[in-house]
């Protein structure tokens, strides 16, 4: 296999700001393969959304990617590409949809000329062709009588016809790679699983390469191949979906599960992980969880752990002394809660 | 820190006259909003929130009350609460119906009936210290003054882990969870027996959310509170409540004991709820029950069973489609409101 | 967060040098490396000194004239000073300040503030207008109605015993500027006391009541916003005589409006905001709501549009005397002094030209405080 669609290698976005420097995004790396889906999922304030919009160079002032940073498309490195071929590649070749599909969208325009805008610009269709592709998209996105709504305004749309139409607009030139920046954060959890469906199927028709962003452990369990977590600007463990929700290995995605409430069962008790995330101001010096792990130990205070292993990746100390992991999280083992 | 949220022997330790006659009941509560347009403000329809919701609950429990956004929940609570006057229907508090009580009564019910929010940057006052927030209802009730509210306000700091140093921070200088913490204390501060808590953990973070859970639960324990727990995580009821009313378009379509509604839900809306659900542990395996369209909106709801236009049952027929399915209770105690069952 | 606290906790013990710092304001601020308030403190206290040393016969005069604007004086003088070396003093010789663990948003939108260059040097002209229009009776030895001597004092060209010259009276131009300050800053003050008070109180009621007393009060704004401002006045000023009160009087009750509807819309989005409704809930009275939890929440914007307002309004004032039917002269205002010298923009263009300057300078740095204000106090900005 060559090189990947999507490269992303210590990456770091931080603002510049009067207050001091907001470390949001602190060195991340993932790579992404064509028809992949790669999770990342984190907590609020995490650099999830700062992540997505570095990745399409999109941060605006005081943001800034901080030299040292890699973000390769196939071959073409992005950091250094100029604005001008960035603006050849948003949209074309990298789509992005956002949390709100209310504010995504312009409301003056309707949902048609919205649609065939982005053909328009990238592709030189003329408008009758992009009238036609924009009706197409629509229906591939399960949107009936898709010729009469495309003269229809955003406000007429329902929650999730809006992001279905967001997602019309990001796939209709074909890009490679999505970027869904928790698409299903604001509909219900009917809607929510009629486009996490939708996703699911779009991306094994299109074979394009998804990332997508959730703070929600049961959304990313189901739609990810591959998944990264993240806390406090960093990546702490990447691996398999399998491998991430049966076997953390790091003791705050081990505690962010054994938190988190379950439909299927009632669990005798939800595990807490105590405090909450620092100020991305002022992260803790050595490793960023150990204020709040159960198992933090001198080494942790002073020494930011690295992040070992490839494809399975874990950023913690106990790594290394395996024999601390003793005590934790309090309550019975998550193997024995089934 | 850690609380079990377990709430399985809260009602029998209770005595047995205690639990027979409901806390809070509300008979066929109906609410329209009216939808004003034009220079005069004519009436042009009615957005009708709630439509003929019955509901009883107990002492000490935790009744949950689910659906989808804009289904009606907040409207109830808000009405449970008298915070808004029904259009139809009663409310009967402690034996009470809230339409008869006076200026006085109003009152005395302020300080057993209270509200938690969703939000924990719009639900306190940015200008106040949450010292003076707590010091104003403690005078406004009369509760305490002077350094008797003082140690109040220590010891309410305290129950929803605060430091009693913190009385004199603003909220904005403190996280989403110790926001919520807050709300929760100036709730708590009046000693009520009925709290609404709407949606207390739906903006908070997963971690930050198993707190204030575990804080919900241990504090029905210490000071035996009632709660109404609005919210459209169903994952995050079936660990808290005791009871469930599902609602849908302004009415509740299912109403059960939680265990017995999350093992074998009745109503066909319940079911495609429940399948909807993400779960990290079923991952991919999940068998969803697909549900086509969207909610119709509370200003035009269909004729009918409000659900017919999206059920998945096999059987809908014209029946559904004219007559409004009663909430009927059936077999096993549990109660649902379809024509098919 | 808070630098101040944070700087009061690790203050190092002071030696005796420092202790005499106290005998000079501002010292203590500059010794910590507060540049800023040591060189205003150290200002202030320079100004009275010097009005001490250099004006002390005018400072006595006050007890044998009587006159209320002696005495004005002499109690900013006193309070002046008293500002200067008590704060001076408790600067250097008070412990470490006990530890402010509230950082309400006010010091937010105060720090906010105080980062904004060009806003804060708006507040220093400010402050120094409004300081120099208090002592005016000391900063002058002139008055600024008596006649002069026609023959040797017209028309002099500015010069160290006339800093603006004089005019066709022979009065010192400085002078009749420094008490014209006063007409058109008070008027400007009161004026938009009076619209920002009844503009606060109808907006919050319409926006909090709703329905038909929203109505009813919303079309009465509407009334009189469409109403053309300067032909109202016109009208009131050739009904009655034009004088300080009556143009006080239509600034102030043509200004309002604008501030209703500011604080109406603010009042309808904090009326369904979580915190009311919690009020509610706790069972707080209709009143108690809209003090406590409503109108400190609504003072950000419209401190804003006062402190835009009172450009405005001493610029219309000025407007007003210029065409005569506001302060009638002899009594000076900035307007009227202008009109004065425009028949002898030629031979003697300072008579025109420092008033008008004074006016520029106002109205700018009101405009400057109210756009920083504008970003201090910018909700957004907050979480
Ligand atoms: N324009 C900005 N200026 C300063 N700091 C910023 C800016 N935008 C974001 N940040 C900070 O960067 C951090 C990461 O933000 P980001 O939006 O990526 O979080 P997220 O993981 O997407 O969270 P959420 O789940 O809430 O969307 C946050 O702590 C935020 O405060
Ligand atoms: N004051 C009001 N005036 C007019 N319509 C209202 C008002 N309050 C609520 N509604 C409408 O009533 C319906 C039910 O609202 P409600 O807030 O009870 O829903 P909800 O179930 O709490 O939804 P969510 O999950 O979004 O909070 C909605 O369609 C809403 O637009
Ligand atoms: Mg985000
Ligand atoms: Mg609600």
């Amino acid at each position: 296999m060559g090189a990947p669609l999507l490269r992303v290698e210590d990456l770091r976005a931080y603002f510049h700001t009067a207050d001091g420097v907001v470390r949001a995004v602190d060195g991340v790396s993932f790579s992404l393969e064509p028809g992949e889906t790669l999770g990342i999922v984190g907590e609020s304030g995490c650099g999830k959304t700062v992540a997505c919009l570095s990745i399409l160079r999109l941060l605006d002032p005081p943001g800034r990617i901080e030299p040292g940073s890699r973000i390769m498309l196939r071959d073409r490195e992005l950091t250094a590409a100029s604005e001008e071929e960035m603006r050849s590649v948003r949209g074309n070749e990298i789509s992005m949809i956002f949390q709100e599909p209310m504010t995504s969208l312009n409301p003056v325009w309707t949902i048609g000329d919205q649609i065939a805008e982005t053909l328009r610009r990238h592709r030189r269709a003329r408008p009758a062709e992009a009238r036609r592709r924009a009706a197409e998209m629509l229906r591939l996105m399960g949107i009936g009588f898709p010729e009469q709504r495309l003269d229809e305004y955003p406000h007429q749309f329902s929650g999730g016809m809006r992001q279905r139409a967001m997602l019309a607009m990001a796939l209709a030139c074909d890009p490679s790679v999505l970027i869904a920046d928790e698409p299903t954060t604001a509909l219900d959890v009917t809607i929510q699983a009629e486009i996490l469906d939708l996703l699911a199927g779009l991306q094994e028709r299109l074979g394009m390469g998804l990332v997508f962003v959730s703070h929600d452990l049961g959304v990313i369990a189901q739609i990810a191949d591959r998944v990264i977590v993240m806390y406090a600007g960093q990546v702490v463990e990447s691996g398999t979906a399998d491998e991430i929700f049966r076997r953390p290995r790091h003791p705050y995605s081990e505690g962010l599960l054994r938190a988190t409430p379950r439909v299927g069962r009632k669990m005798q008790q939800l595990s807490v992980i105590p405090g909450s995330v620092a100020s991305p101001k002022l992260w803790p010096s050595g490793c960023r969880f150990h204020p709040r792990c159960p198992y933090a130990w001198d080494r942790c205070r002073e020494e930011l752990p690295v992040l070992r292993g490839e494809a399975r990746a874990v950023r913690c100390w106990l790594e290394e002394e395996p024999a601390r992991r003793t005590g934790g999280w309090d309550g019975a083992a998550l193997a024995e809660d089934r | 820190m850690v609380a079990s949220t377990g709430r399985q022997g809260a009602a029998e330790g209770l005595p047995t006259g205690a639990t027979r006659r409901p806390l809070v009941a509300a008979e066929a509560l109906v609410k329209h909003f009216p939808i004003h347009s034009g220079l005069f403000g004519r009436e042009t329809g009615r957005v009708q929130a709630v439509d003929g919701v019955s509901l009883e609950i107990r002492r000490g429990e935790t009744l949950a009350l689910v659906g989808e956004s804009g289904c009606g929940k907040t409207t109830t609570g808000r009405l449970l609460l008298w915070l808004l006057e029904p259009t139809a229907g009663r409310v009967i508090f402690d034996g009470q119906d809230m339409s008869s009580l006076d200026r006085v009564g109003l009152r005395a019910f302020r300080r057993r009936a209270q509200i938690i929010f969703q939000d924990p940057f719009g639900s306190l006052n940015p200008r106040m210290t949450v010292g003076s927030l707590l010091r104003e209802v403690l005078r406004v009730h009369r509760l305490a003054r002077g350094e008797a509210a003082e140690q109040r306000i220590g010891e309410l700091l305290d129950a929803v882990g605060l430091h009693a140093d913190e009385a004199s921070k603003y909220p904005h200088q403190f996280s989403g969870g110790q926001r919520q913490r807050i709300g929760i204390a100036r709730a708590l501060a009046v000693q009520p027996d009925f709290v609404v808590a709407d949606e207390p953990v739906s903006a908070l973070d997963v971690s930050v959310q198993a707190q204030v859970l575990n804080l919900l639960a241990d504090l029905q324990r210490r000071f035996n509170l009632t709660y109404l727990f609005i919210t459209h995580d169903l994952s995050v009821v079936r660990q808290i409540a005791d009871r469930v009313a599902v609602m849908y378009l302004g009415r509740v379509v299912e109403l059960g004991d939680c265990d017995s509604l999350f093992r074998g839900p009745l109503h066909p809306y319940t079911q495609a709820l429940l399948s909807a659900v993400p779960d990290p542990e079923r991952g991919t395996e999940r068998r969803r029950i697909a549900l086509s369209g969207d909610v119709a909106s509370p200003a035009a709801p269909p004729p009918g069973c409000p659900f017919h236009p999206r059920c998945p049952h096999p059987g809908v027929d014209d029946t559904c489609r004219t007559l409004v399915p009663p909430l009927r209770t059936l077999a096993g105690g549990a109660q649902a409101a379809c024509h098919k069952i | 967060m808070n630098e101040a606290a944070a700087g009061a906790e690790d203050r190092p013990e002071r030696g005796h040098i420092a202790k005499a710092a106290a005998l000079v304001p501002g010292l203590a601020h500059l010794l910590e490396g507060r540049r800023r308030a040591g060189l205003s403190l150290l200002a202030l206290a320079l100004v009275t000194l010097a009005v001490l040393v250099f004006a002390i016969d005018r400072v006595a005069a006050t007890f044998t004239t009587g006159r209320v604007d002696y005495w004005v004086a002499l109690v900013t003088l006193i309070g002046a000073a008293a500002v200067a070396w008590g704060v001076g003093f408790r600067e250097a010789l008070g412990g470490p300040r006990a530890r402010a663990k509230g950082v309400s948003q006010w010091a937010i939108a105060w720090r906010e503030f105080s980062r904004n260059r060009v806003a804060v040097l708006g507040l220093y002209l400010m402050l120094t207008l409004y300081l120099a229009t208090l002592l005016a009776p000391y900063l002058t030895p002139y008055e600024p109605n008596t006649i002069g001597d026609m023959a040797t004092t017209r028309h002099l060209s500015p010069s160290l015993a006339h800093l603006m010259g004089t005019d066709k009276f022979g009065r010192d131009v400085f002078t009749r500027v420094l008490y014209g300050a006063r007409i058109s800053l008070s008027i400007g003050l009161i004026a938009v006391s009076i619209s920002v008070t009844l503009g606060t109180v109808v907006g919050a009621a319409s926006g909090y009541f709703g329905r038909v007393v929203d109505t009813v009060l919303m079309r009465f704004v509407d009334m009189f916003i469409s109403f053309p401002r300067l032909v109202l006045l016109i009208t009131v000023i050739a009904l009655f005589e034009p004088s300080i009160f009556t143009v006080i009087v239509v600034l102030g009750l043509t200004l309002w409006p604008s501030t209703a509807r500011i604080v109406r819309g603010e009042v309808l989005s904090l009326r369904e905001r979580e915190f009311v409704e919690a009020a509610r809930a706790l069972g707080l009275s209709g009143a108690r709501i809209i003090c406590r939890h409503i109108i400190p929440n609504v003072l950000g914007p419209v401190i804003v549009a006062a402190t835009l307002g009172l450009g405005n309004i001493i610029l219309v004032e000025a407007g007003l005397s210029f065409l005569g039917l506001s302060v009638q002269p002899p009594t000076p205002s900035w307007g009227n002094i202008i009109e004065g010298g425009r028949e002898y923009l030629v031979q003697a263009w300072w008579v025109s030209t420092f008033p008008g300057l004074a006016i520029v300078v106002t109205v700018v740095a009101f405009n400057l405080i109210g756009d920083g204000l504008r970003d201090a106090l910018d909700p957004r900005q907050r979480m």
